[in-house]
C-alpha cells in the first residue's frame, strides 16, 4: 500500500502579530515549524507503515525552504520525500494549491491512501484537504478522529461531527484529514535522524507536474487578499475594584444592565 | 515573478524587512530584495511609503465575472433531523446581502424528510428552497452532498453561495468549490458588498487571528463562503412571508458513493456542545485540580451555561478534551465568556477572542487574558467563583 502524507512548513502563528498604530505585520523572530496537525497526519501514516508495510511519501508545496520541514518529518520513519517548488507557485490560494499538490499525487502514481492536517495554522482555512480530493475524483472524508480499521480496500474511521463523530467505511483510494484527537505522534530516533539525512528530497516543478500557467500561483488562484489590518481592540477592559463581594456586585450589575445575563 | 521593487524609489528604509510575516524581504546593497518564499500577500506593499513595491494583479487584463451568475445561496445544515442555528444565522446575513444586489435568497437544502424545514426557511427569509428529500441523505456524505450541490450551481448559477464553518460545511464547500474551480474563503466574520463591483468583500482572521484579511473573488463564480456558527445574527421569522420550493430530483446517480456511513454517535454524555452555548465558565491551570472544575459547573449552570477549558487543564487530565478551547480545540463566540484561572496564551486566545462579553479572573495582573477582557477581575479565583454563585443565587432569591 502507498501512503502519501501532505504538510506544510507553516511561520509559527503566535508570533506573528500586526501593530495597531501602524497597521503594519510584525515578526520578532518568526520560526518556521511543521504544520502541528501535519504531524498527526504523519503519525497516521507510519502506523499504518508499523501494521501493513506500506510505504510512507511525504510531499510538500512550498518554497525551498520548506525542504527543511520535509528533512526534519523524514526522521520520524517516513521513505521518501518530494518538494513541489518553484516561482510560478507564488501567490497560490487553496484552489491553486490543492491543484497543485493533486498533480503532485497523479504524477507519483499507485496512491492508495492521502492523509493531511484539518487545516494549516497559518491560513486556517481546512480547503486543501477536499480540494485534492475533489481534483484527483477520490472520496474523502474530514476531521477524522480515528481509524478503527485498515484493510487492503477499504478503511473504517471515526469522523468528528460538532455534536459527536460519525462512523464511517471509505473505499481507496481515498483521502483523509485529522484531527489532534486521533493519536499522540512518537518521537523520532536516532536511528531515524541518522537515516533521514541520506535520504534524496526530490524537487518537482510545472514541468515535471505537466502544469501549465493559468493553472498556477497568483494567476490559477480565484480569490486573493485585497486588505489585511489588526483586529479590533477588544473594548471595555475595565478592572472590578473593591473587595471580592463589590467586585462581584459590580460585574452583575453590568452583565445585567447590558442583557448579557438574565437572572432577575 | 509577480512582485517588483522600483528601484530608483526605493530608499532601503526597511519598513517591508520589519511588516513581512514571512521574513523574505530583506534590504540588500541599500536596496529591497524579494527572496524565495513570498506569497504575495501584500504586507511589503502596503506598508512602503514610496510606492516602490508593485503586486501585479491579474485585474486589468481579465474580463469582469460572467453576468449570469445571480442570486445568493445558503447550504442549509441538516444533521439528526434538526437544522443548525447557523442556518438562520446565514439567511440573516444573506438576506442583507441579496436585498443589497437586488437578488434572490435561496436555501439548498439536503436531507431526510426535511419538508417542513423547507416551510420554516421560507418564513426566515428563503425566497426558493432548493429541497433534495430523500433516505439516502439521511447522513452528511462528502460525496453526494457536494455532487448535488454542484449539480443545481450549474444549474441555476448563484454568484454567492454560504454555509456555517462546522465540521460538515468545512468538508463540504471546499469539495464543492474545488470541482467548480471557484475561490472559498473560510470562517468569514464580515461579508458585505462592494457597491461599485458588485463583488463579495470576505473578512476573515489569519495567522492564528493575530491579523484580518480582505478577501475578494473577482473573476469566478459563484463566490462562496464559509462563516462560524454565532458570528451573524439570526434572522427574525415572518409567518406570513411565501416563497417556493423546488423539489431536486435525487437519482441513483446522485447518491454514488464510495463512503457507507455505518452509525451516527451522538455524545450526549457530557451534554457539551460548545458552538451552541450562549454562556462559557472556562477554567485553566489555576484551577489545580480537576475536582475544582465542580464550582465552574455550578457557576456554568447558574448562568445557563456550559463548562469550557484551556488546553492546560485538559492536558492535565481534569476535563475531558470535548471542552477544549483554542486553537487545537474549538472556537467558540459566546455572549459571555468567563475565564477562570486561564492565563490567555495566543492559542487560546484565538479559540474565544470574538466572544461578545469576556470576563476573565486570575490572580496575576500581567496574565495576557487581561487583554482581552472586557471586565477583569484580579483576584484569587477560589473567592471570586464562590462569591458569583453566592451572590447570582441571592438575587435569584434562592
Amino acid at each position: 500500500m502507498n501512503v502519501v502524507v501532505l504538510l506544510k512548513q507553516v511561520p509559527d502563528t503566535k508570533d506573528v502579530k500586526i501593530d495597531p498604530e501602524t497597521n503594519t505585520l510584525k515578526r520578532e523572530g518568526v520560526e518556521s515549524i511543521i504544520n502541528p496537525f501535519d504531524m498527526y497526519a504523519l503519525e497516521a501514516g507510519l502506523r499504518i507503515k508499523d501494521q501493513t508495510g506500506a510505504k510512507v511519501t511525504l510531499m510538500s508545496m512550498g518554497p525551498p525552504q520548506a525542504a527543511e520541514a520535509l528533512r526534519e518529518a523524514l526522521a520520524y520513519g517516513a521513505d521518501e520525500a518530494i518538494l513541489l517548488s518553484h516561482r510560478a507557485f507564488a501567490g497560490s490560494d487553496t484552489l491553486a494549491t490543492s491543484l497543485t499538490l493533486a498533480a503532485g499525487v497523479r504524477k507519483l502514481g499507485g496512491v492508495s491512501l492521502i492523509l493531511c492536517g484539518k487545516q494549516a495554522i497559518d491560513g486556517d482555512t481546512a480547503q486543501v484537504g477536499p480540494g485534492v480530493a475533489r481534483h484527483l475524483g477520490l472520496p474523502h472524508t474530514a476531521f477524522v478522529r480515528k481509524i478503527e480499521k485498515v484493510a487492503e480496500t477499504s478503511l473504517i474511521v471515526q469522523r468528528m461531527m460538532d455534536d459527536g463523530y460519525d462512523r464511517l467505511e471509505i473505499e481507496l483510494p481515498a483521502l483523509l484529514t485529522v484531527v489532534k484527537e486521533i493519536n499522540e505522534p512518537r518521537v523520532p530516533s536516532l536511528k531515524g535522524k541518522m537515516r533521514a539525512k541520506k535520504i534524496e528530497i526530490q524537487t518537482w516543478g510545472p514541468e515535471e507536474l505537466g502544469l501549465n500557467d493559468e493553472e498556477l500561483g497568483l494567476k490559477g488562484s480565484a480569490t486573493w487578499v485585497t486588505q489585511i489590518f489588526a483586529p479590533k481592540p477588544r473594548g471595555k477592559q475595565m478592572t472590578l475594584e473593591g473587595d471580592v463581594k463589590e467586585q462581584v456586585e459590580k460585574l452583575l450589575d453590568f452583565l445585567i444592565q447590558d442583557k448579557i445575563i438574565n437572572i432577575q | 515573478m509577480s512582485i517588483t521593487i522600483d528601484k530608483d524609489k526605493c530608499t532601503a528604509c526597511g519598513s517591508c524587512e520589519e511588516a513581512c510575516p514571512f521574513g523574505v524581504i530583506k534590504i540588500e546593497d541599500d536596496v529591497a530584495v524579494v527572496g524565495e518564499g513570498c506569497t504575495l500577500c501584500g504586507a511589503c506593499e502596503e506598508v512602503c511609503a514610496f510606492d516602490a513595491i508593485t503586486i501585479y494583479r491579474p485585474e486589468d487584463e481579465k474580463a469582469a465575472a460572467p453576468d449570469e451568475y445571480k442570486g445568493v445561496w445558503v447550504l442549509a445544515e441538516y444533521r439528526a433531523g434538526q437544522l443548525a442555528g447557523v442556518t438562520y444565522e446565514l439567511l440573516g446575513k444573506g438576506r442583507g446581502l441579496a436585498d443589497a444586489l437586488g437578488v434572490e435568497l435561496a436555501v439548498v437544502l439536503l436531507g431526510a424528510k426535511t419538508a417542513d424545514h423547507a416551510d420554516s426557511l421560507i418564513k426566515s427569509g428563503a425566497d426558493t428552497v432548493y429541497l433534495a428529500d430523500d433516505d439516502g441523505l439521511l447522513n452528511f456524505n462528502e460525496e453526494t452532498y457536494s455532487a448535488i450541490t454542484v449539480d443545481l450551481v450549474r444549474t441555476y448559477k448563484p454568484e454567492i453561495v454560504l454555509s456555517g464553518a462546522t465540521a460538515i460545511g468545512r468538508s463540504w464547500a471546499p469539495r464543492v468549490a474545488a470541482e467548480l474551480k471557484t475561490g472559498l474563503t473560510a470562517d468569514c466574520t464580515g461579508l458585505e458588498i462592494d457597491p461599485e463591483s458588485r463583488n463579495l468583500l470576505q473578512t476573515r482572521p489569519a495567522f492564528g487571528g493575530n491579523i484580518m484579511a480582505t478577501i475578494v473573488c473577482p473573476y469566478r463564480r459563484p463566490q462562496m463562503a464559509t462563516v462560524r456558527p454565532r458570528v451573524m445574527k439570526q434572522s427574525e421569522p415572518d409567518a406570513g412571508r411565501n416563497g417556493r420550493i423546488v423539489k431536486v430530483e435525487v437519482t441513483p446517480e446522485l447518491l454514488e458513493s464510495k463512503i457507507k456511513i455505518l452509525e451516527m454517535v451522538q455524545e450526549t454524555g457530557d451534554g457539551v456542545n460548545l458552538g451552541d452555548a450562549e454562556v462559557i465558565v472556562s477554567g485553566g491551570r489555576g484551577m489545580q485540580a480537576g475536582k475544582n472544575f465542580s464550582m465552574l459547573r455550578e457557576l456554568a449552570e447558574l448562568l445557563g451555561g456550559v463548562i469550557g477549558a484551556s488546553r492546560g487543564a485538559v492536558d492535565s487530565d481534569w476535563i475531558p478534551y470535548a471542552h477544549q478551547v483554542g486553537q487545537t480545540g474549538k472556537t467558540v463566540a459566546p455572549k459571555l465568556y468567563i475565564a477562570c484561572g486561564i492565563s490567555g496564551a495566543v492559542q487560546h486566545l484565538v479559540g474565544m477572542q470574538t466572544s461578545d462579553v469576556i470576563v476573565a479572573i486570575n490572580k496575576d495582573p500581567e496574565a495576557p487574558i487581561f487583554k482581552v477582557a472586557d471586565y477583569a477581575i484580579v483576584g484569587d479565583v477560589f473567592e471570586v467563583a464562590p462569591q458569583l454563585i453566592a451572590s447570582i443565587k441571592q438575587r435569584l432569591g434562592r
